[in-house]
């Protein structure tokens, strides 16, 4: 293990007045590795990220990002972050090059690095076509893909990703998740945050849970995932009076007892590769034929629900803003 | 010494952004170019043969008065521009970057000077052509266009503030224009103060625009002076004194919202 952690947070706390966004957390990463930060709306995630990227101060508590102190050292800090986020911050009116080479230039690169720079990202982000367009000729993937590699001018070694993939549909969603995994194998730091159990699945090496301003849960995702009891096979049988014997058929692979509910068999599975496979072929050896088959997922519903006792709290999208 | 060398580089960077803004944006062009000619054209032809100016034909007494207006709302694009950062969330971008806290704010401003010189090189020829006449040195010419520019400038800093504290574009907007505008009015910019109600003649006359008015045309018509373009300058001075900090304070402090 390398020595310093990229990210290290105690006993942050901020308040907005009344509103106690983050209530003491400590946080942990290693150099090298991505961490994500999964909560509903409104768990302090962006308040989170707003202190250890210098954009707010913290009411208590320290916080340190690639060594630096963010309150004591907060110009030391910026040069060694990157920032992408829920936003897209770009500038409409510039086009893709000039968006990057201005970022360049405001990260000081040397003479003649901002356009090479800005060259190499576009290229590297498949926007190279787009270059000389206007950013707001662009679809939202394009504009994300843009923010990220905005964010990636200056090579930083720690990254700050806020919810990334908000409001992507799932092609952009999955061209983005590709574009930070390639990146964190280059060795760079990734601190995401994300409402969505599968993008923190996806992407990240260890998860914290944060609700209310607290850290409630933190872990690799297979541990998270066996807190809340892990993913679903379910089936829907074209006669439904052997469901039994399909129980029977398929204990063996399951990681619970697998059970009848509403017309179907549900079996608890602990790793959903190769599962479908093996379930069919159980069920085809025993003569039972098979309507339908899905795999439902742990939700983050079903990660508070497990951990909290109360569901996820869908205030909308304001709840955040508001408690900014 | 680098400090300063990339303070000063980061604000040209912004400014550039900041002006690349507006031939892109058709609607901010026609604000620069089509809106003050309409509005020369408008009081010259319409309400100037109902406005009576003793000493001077009315193209004469509207131009500095019109220029003057025009100038202060100059600014505004960086109004509309801080708040559009602002919702978009490149407010946070750039505070998240290693770059002179301030330069987004120099950059805006110096960006609106070049706008301002753009708005007068129009205004003055569309003048020149409907019959105004410079009647003065050309070093009070030369004077003239410098206090002119340091007004703009001066207002930049009043709408920087102004972007940095409305909820939204819209909002900067709604404010500039049903506060600050009928101000320019109660001056010296489109009628003689003298002709108008005793009540609001004390106001006019001491609303800074009439005295920022009122040094133009001194500077610009040859006519005597008084204090009026050292007042005018003082005002100028002390708006930058005031909304300059103000706006860095208000800067330092402001998230996304």
């Amino acid at each position: 293990m390398q020595s310093a952690p990229a990210v290290e947070t105690t006993g942050l706390r901020k308040s907005y007045g009344s509103v106690h966004a983050l209530r003491g957390v400590d946080l942990h990463v290693d150099p090298g590795s991505v961490f994500g930060l999964l909560g509903p709306n409104g768990a302090g995630k962006t308040t989170a990220v707003r202190i250890l990227t210098t954009l707010l101060q913290p009411d208590d508590g320290s916080a340190r990002v690639a060594g630096f102190d963010v309150v004591r050292d907060a110009a030391k800090v910026r040069q060694h972050i990157g920032l992408a986020g829920q936003y897209a911050a770009v500038d409409e009116n510039l086009t893709g090059f000039e968006n990057l080479e201005m970022v360049g230039r405001l990260y000081h690169l040397r003479r003649g690095q901002p356009g090479a720079r800005a060259r190499e990202l576009l290229a590297s982000f498949g926007l190279s076509d787009a270059a000389d367009r206007l950013v707001r000729t662009y679809s939202g993937g394009m504009r994300r893909r843009l923010d990220l590699a905005a964010a990636l001018v200056a090579r930083p070694p720690v990254l700050f990703l806020d919810e990334p993939t908000t409001g992507l549909d799932i092609r952009s969603r999955i061209e983005l998740w590709d574009a930070i995994e390639a990146l964190v194998s280059e060795g760079t730091t990734v601190l995401l945050t994300t409402q969505v159990l599968d993008e923190a699945d996806r992407l990240a090496a260890r998860i914290a849970v944060i609700d209310q301003g607290l850290v409630i849960a933190e872990g690799t995702p297979g541990e998270l995932k066996r807190q809340v009891g892990g993913e679903r096979l379910d089936i829907h049988l074209c006669n439904e009076g052997r469901g039994e014997d399909a129980v029977a058929a398929l204990a063996s692979i399951a990681s619970d007892q697998p059970f009848l509910e509403d017309g179907s068999v549900r079996v608890p599975v602990v790793e959903r590769r190769g599962t479908i496979a093996d379930a069919v072929r159980r069920l085809d050896d025993a003569g039972i034929a098979i309507d339908d088959i899905s795999v439902s997922s742990p939700t983050l519903d079903d990660v508070f629900l497990n951990l909290t006792g109360h569901a996820a709290e869908h205030e909308g999208e304001e709840a955040e803003a508001q408690s900014r | 010494m680098t400090a300063l060398r990339y303070g000063i580089s980061d604000t040209l960077v912004l400014a550039k952004r900041s002006l690349l803004r507006i031939p892109r944006q058709p609607d901010l062009l026609v604000g620069f170019t089509v809106q003050p000619i309409l509005f020369i054209l408008l009081f010259v032809y319409v309400f100037g043969g109902a406005i009576r100016t003793p000493g001077y034909d009315y193209v004469d007494f509207l131009m500095p008065g019109i220029i003057v207006q025009s100038i202060v709302f100059g600014g505004f694009v960086t109004a509309l521009g801080l708040a559009d950062d602002l919702k978009k969330g490149l407010i946070d971008r750039f505070r998240s970057l290693p770059m002179t806290r301030s330069a987004l704010l120099t950059g805006r401003t110096l960006g609106d000077v070049v706008t301002n010189i753009f708005q007068l090189i129009v205004m003055f020829t569309v003048g020149l052509i409907i019959g105004f006449n410079f009647s003065s040195s050309v070093g009070e010419v030369v004077a003239g266009i410098l206090l002119l520019l340091l007004i703009g400038y001066a207002f930049s800093w009043v709408f920087a503030f102004i972007g940095l504290s409305s909820s939204s574009p819209e909002a900067a907007n709604a404010f500039g224009f049903t506060i600050l505008f009928p101000v320019t009015f109660v001056s010296s910019a489109f009628v003689p103060v003298h002709t108008m109600p005793s009540w609001l003649q004390p106001i006019a006359e001491h609303n800074p625009f009439t005295k920022m008015v009122n040094a133009a045309r001194a500077l610009f018509l040859g006519i005597p002076a008084g204090n009026n373009v050292w007042v005018a300058l003082l005002w100028t001075l002390a708006i930058i004194a005031v909304f300059a900090p103000l706006s860095a304070w208000r800067y330092r402090r402001v998230v996304t919202r």
